[in-house]
């Protein structure tokens, strides 16, 4: 076991004990920490269900061994609402425009679409694609995603 | 930005029949009104929990150890170095299984654990339950199984006269279908053999739940599945325990599309529960997944269709072997339909047709959206194209001549009573404006994507058509009924159903209908579970909406009754002059209204109900019988743009008609079609199970690709062709499978179109194209 380690998760400073020091940062967070939204589709870095910002880089949480993350600032879903009860404008999107079916690659791609819109306030219809090809979604098409990524960008566009 | 594509429910609709007598009020939020998902709110925020988020005091990981052979007698297991491990809590075989060792859906022919024999790569041997994920699958890899490994049979066409591989012998089932004047022949004959390769359901959320024993010897099992009350009476039957004292709770479930219709971990996870007196957890990792569900049969068809030479069909030949895998699963069912369907939605005076699922050494296969529809959509779509050919006719109006419809019979004898507008879908679809793609010099929208592989200028285009059909419920003289309660409370009304929501949006639809029937606003929807409701059936078959809609509706409708019954007396005039509508209970003719929250406060009002659909009958020897209940179509056409050099596709646009029934919500409609039309894309050119002597060699997203935001194009729908069904709840079909049936063929006839080859079998892998 490695030395109990602290991760700055969502604004919030948790302590992590007794971790196999194997573990990963995914693992950490749904198992240790209670973060259940972050997903586990595929556990190897293929799907992005479990994206994560660390240091506001979109990054599979899977492939991150948990202690090598102490000390960054780690953004998951459960931390990105704001807005309109509690959902941001991407959240609120995918909720209008029926981009949610079962909803397992639901919180990975509001955080891929999080970090999109931060970069590229105004993307085309191929950027958007290229920016969520590795976004696994078994139920949509992506039609809804599509629809939805454009509607957050608009109404963030409009935002004050 | 683009994706204006989708053009859809206003735009598009075409409703050619009435049928609106059943609509009370649907009011915003109602039957028909484009509301949203209750749990559309929790999931974006993560806070929804599926069968892999739950967590209990103290609670134990399982894991499985898995056959890596095909074909092995077990001559001996040493669990000693496992059950020596720190923290591993049990470690079980074959033999504590106290209760029936085997079980399935339609023959319990398939091993909780292997007895002495595994027949596939990935079956079951041992489980492990310890106090840390690593730990258990450690402890799985240090057991030592001694196997006398064999030569597997994996090919389903010499499995049948090869030596048996299991007790019940090797053939699951052979099926005929002899239908007309099998002499005739016609002026113009077209041959073919196509092949579709096994496809995986590839759902997100991997298999996962939580058993926690009971003193008393019970457990209680959270759970993704597509059926719970099947479930429970097969983990009831191998713990040898009463159903009672099974208790299934549905726990969130990341998609399904037939592979969650049989068991996976349901029996293990109780066995470790009831063992270590723990809760238990097991969560399958992806490559785990592709081995522990049943995927796509692959197919292998011989057709040969008869037409006079104006086009008319005159007979269909066909002979369907399906590869069923180690053991039965649904493959019965499976080529029924493969059987039945196998001539498409076309009038045919005569057909021969036979069928054969085999058992092999191969992973076994069972359910996936479009249950056979699909592998014989591929036969009968290529054979029109081919017979079109021929003819030197148009291949849309080949099957314009040819359209089934109401007051025709299928090949099965089988008179069409319900709607089945193919003609309408078929000219919708293929009349509809073709989408003006410019060649794009975009790299991201060329064969082979962004890896700069192809130019614009070394790209063809073509377009493809193709119809299909499939029945609706399970077929057969099976009563797969449903069961729902509503209760209405101080003005609330809570509905209680086993249907399992796996994504489709049946929870959406449960409430959309509770409002509609009672006028009112709030509607809870109680937990999926076995305890105090009775079976909803599967979330298969394109089936939920009629059957658990139907369901819903009935119980809503005899607690309206009862409302309208008490409320009338008190008033001294008719039930039949009063409605619920707003929350109120109001007289039809203006003169008095109450609050249906002052009615109904206290003990409140409510009904339990079975809503059964209409018995059908099991098919002859001849296959001739009223086999099915109900049926819906669709009809694609594919654009794609290929490098066949390369041998790489881009598809560009998918048009669409779909027989609905009627549209309950928009935009669920919408989300089932695009899905649907996904996994059909991924058939057609990317998805397969690749085997090697039984072997999987690509049980992985890196290795198993299924289609991206980068593959699928925007998609059209040119129409919801609405016909209300008679019988059905609202009319409405079941929607889910259609749009899976035929897009494969679609895309395929497309590529042919660009190409001039034959490619007789799906996917089209790279190598077809360029060295075909």
């Amino acid at each position: 076991m490695p030395d109990p380690y602290s991760l700055r998760v969502n604004g919030v400073d948790c302590e992590v004990a007794d971790s196999d020091i194997a573990e990963s940062l995914l693992f950490v967070l749904r198992e240790r920490l209670g973060l259940t939204g972050t997903k586990n589709a595929c556990t190897e870095g293929e799907c992005s269900s479990c994206a994560v910002l660390i240091d506001g880089v979109l990054t599979c949480s899977c492939l991150v061994l948990s202690a090598t993350a102490a000390g960054q600032d780690i953004t998951t879903v459960e931390g990105l609402g704001d807005g309109r009860d509690g959902l941001s404008v991407v959240q609120e999107a995918f909720v209008d425009e029926g981009a949610v079916q079962c909803g397992f690659c639901t919180p990975g791609l509001i955080v891929a679409v999080h970090d999109l819109l931060e970069a590229n306030a105004d993307p085309s219809d191929g950027d958007v694609r290229e920016a969520l090809s590795g976004n696994l979604c078994r139920c949509t098409g992506y039609g809804r995603i599509l629809a939805a990524v454009n509607t957050a960008a608009e109404a963030k566009r409009s935002q004050p | 930005m683009t994706s204006e594509a989708v053009n859809t429910a206003a735009g598009g609709s075409t409703a050619t029949g009435t049928g609106t007598d059943t609509i009370v009020d649907a009011g915003t939020r109602g039957v028909g009104a484009d509301v949203g998902r209750p749990d559309g709110v929790p999931k974006v925020q993560g806070r929804f929990a599926f069968s892999s988020d739950l967590w209990a005091d103290d609670f134990l990981w399982g894991h499985t150890l898995r056959s890596p052979h095909a074909s092995a007698l077990i001559r001996g297991i040493d669990i000693g170095p496992a059950v020596a491990m720190a923290g591993v809590y049990a470690v079980l075989l074959a033999d504590d299984v106290p209760g029936c060792l085997t079980y399935g859906l339609e023959h319990g022919d398939q091993p909780a654990l292997a007895d002495g024999q595994v027949r596939y790569v990935g079956e079951p041997v041992a489980l492990v339950a310890a106090d840390h994920p690593d730990i258990a699958r450690r402890a799985a890899e240090a057991i030592v199984v001694d196997y006398e490994v064999s030569e597997p049979v994996t090919d389903a066409e010499a499995a049948p006269t090869a030596a048996p591989i299991h007790p019940d012998g090797n053939v699951f089932r052979e099926i005929a279908i002899r239908h007309g004047d099998l002499d005739v022949a016609g002026e113009v004959v077209v041959e073919g053999v196509y092949e579709v390769g096994m496809q995986d359901q590839a759902f997100m959320g991997p298999e996962s739940g939580m058993a926690l024993p009971d003193e008393d010897g019970s457990v209680e099992l959270f759970v993704s599945t597509q059926w719970l009350h099947v479930d429970r009476e097969q983990i009831a039957a191998c713990l040898g325990i009463d159903e009672e004292k099974v208790r299934l709770t549905l726990a969130g479930v990341g998609g399904a599309f037939g592979a969650r219709e049989d068991l996976s971990l349901q029996v293990h996870l109780c066995l470790l529960a009831l063992h270590t007196g723990k809760p238990v957890k097991m969560v399958y990792s992806r490559d785990e997944s592709f081995l522990g569900h049943v995927h796509r049969h692959p197919a292998k068809m011989w057709y040969r269709h008869h037409a006079d030479r104006n086009g008319h069909l005159v007979k269909v030949e066909a002979r369907i072997v399906l590869d069923g895998g180690a053991y039965a699963s649904t493959s019965s069912a499976v080529i029924a339909n493969a059987s039945c369907f196998a001539a498409g939605p076309y009038k045919v005076p005569a057909a021969h047709i036979t069928g054969l699922a085999a058992r092999t050494n191969n992973p076994p296969c069972g359910a996936m959206r479009g249950f056979g529809a699909v592998q014989t959509c591929f036969g009968h779509e290529s054979q029109m194209d081919k017979l079109a050919a021929a003819l030197n006719m148009d291949p849309v109006e080949l099957r314009l001549l040819n359209a089934i419809g109401p007051g025709d019979r299928l090949v099965t004898g089988q008179l069409i009573t319900g709607t089945f507008p193919t003609a309408e879908v078929i000219r919708q679809c293929a009349y509809a404006p073709e989408p003006e793609i410019p060649l794009s010099d975009d790299r991201r929208d060329l064969p082979g994507g962004s890896g700069r592989t192809t130019d614009a200028a070394d790209t063809v285009r073509g377009t493809g058509f193709a119809v299909g059909f499939k029945n609706l419920m399970f077929s057969e003289g099976y009563d797969d009924y449903s069961s729902a309660a509503c209760r209405v409370s101080d003005g609330v009304a809570t509905i209680t159903c086993a249907c399992a929501e796996v994504g489709q949006g049946f929870v959406t639809l449960a409430q959309q209908i509770a409002r509609t029937e009672l006028g009112v606003d709030e509607v809870i929807l109680a937990p999926a579970q076995t305890a105090t409701i009775g079976s909803a059936g599967s979330s298969s078959a394109s089936r939920q909406t009629w059957m658990s809609g139907g369901a819903v509706q009935a119980a809503c409708r005899e607690v309206r009754a009862q409302i309208l019954a008490d409320v009338a007396a008190e008033w001294g005039v008719s039930p039949d002059g009063l409605v619920l509508r707003d929350g109120l209970v109001v007289s039809l003719d203006g003169q008095q209204e109450a609050l249906l929250a002052q009615v109904t406060a206290g003990t409140g009002y409510e009904a339990d109900v079975e809503y059964h659909h209409a018995p059908t009958e099991a098919l002859d020897e001849n296959g001739q019988g009223n086999a099915h209940v109900s049926f819906a179509c669709a009809a694609h056409r594919a654009t794609v743009d290929v490098d066949p050099d390369l041998g790489l596709v881009r598809v560009r646009d998918i048009t669409t008609a779909q027989d609905v029934g009627r549209i309950l919500n928009p935009t669920q409609a919408v989300g089932q079609i695009e899905g649907g039309i996904a996994q059909g894309l991924g058939l057609a050119l990317m998805e397969e199970i690749v085997l090697d002597d039984g072997i999987v060699r690509n049980a992985s997203f890196t290795d198993y690709v299924i289609p991206t935001t980068l593959d699928m194009p925007d998609v059209t729908i040119a129409a919801f062709v609405e016909e209300p069904e008679p019988g059905a709840p609202y009319g409405a079909k079941g929607i889910g499978e259609p749009p899976t049936i035929s897009s494969s063929a679609a895309i395929a006839a497309a590529v042919r179109a660009a190409t001039g080859q034959a490619l007789p079998r799906i996917p089209i892998r790279p190598a077809d194209i360029a060295l075909g």
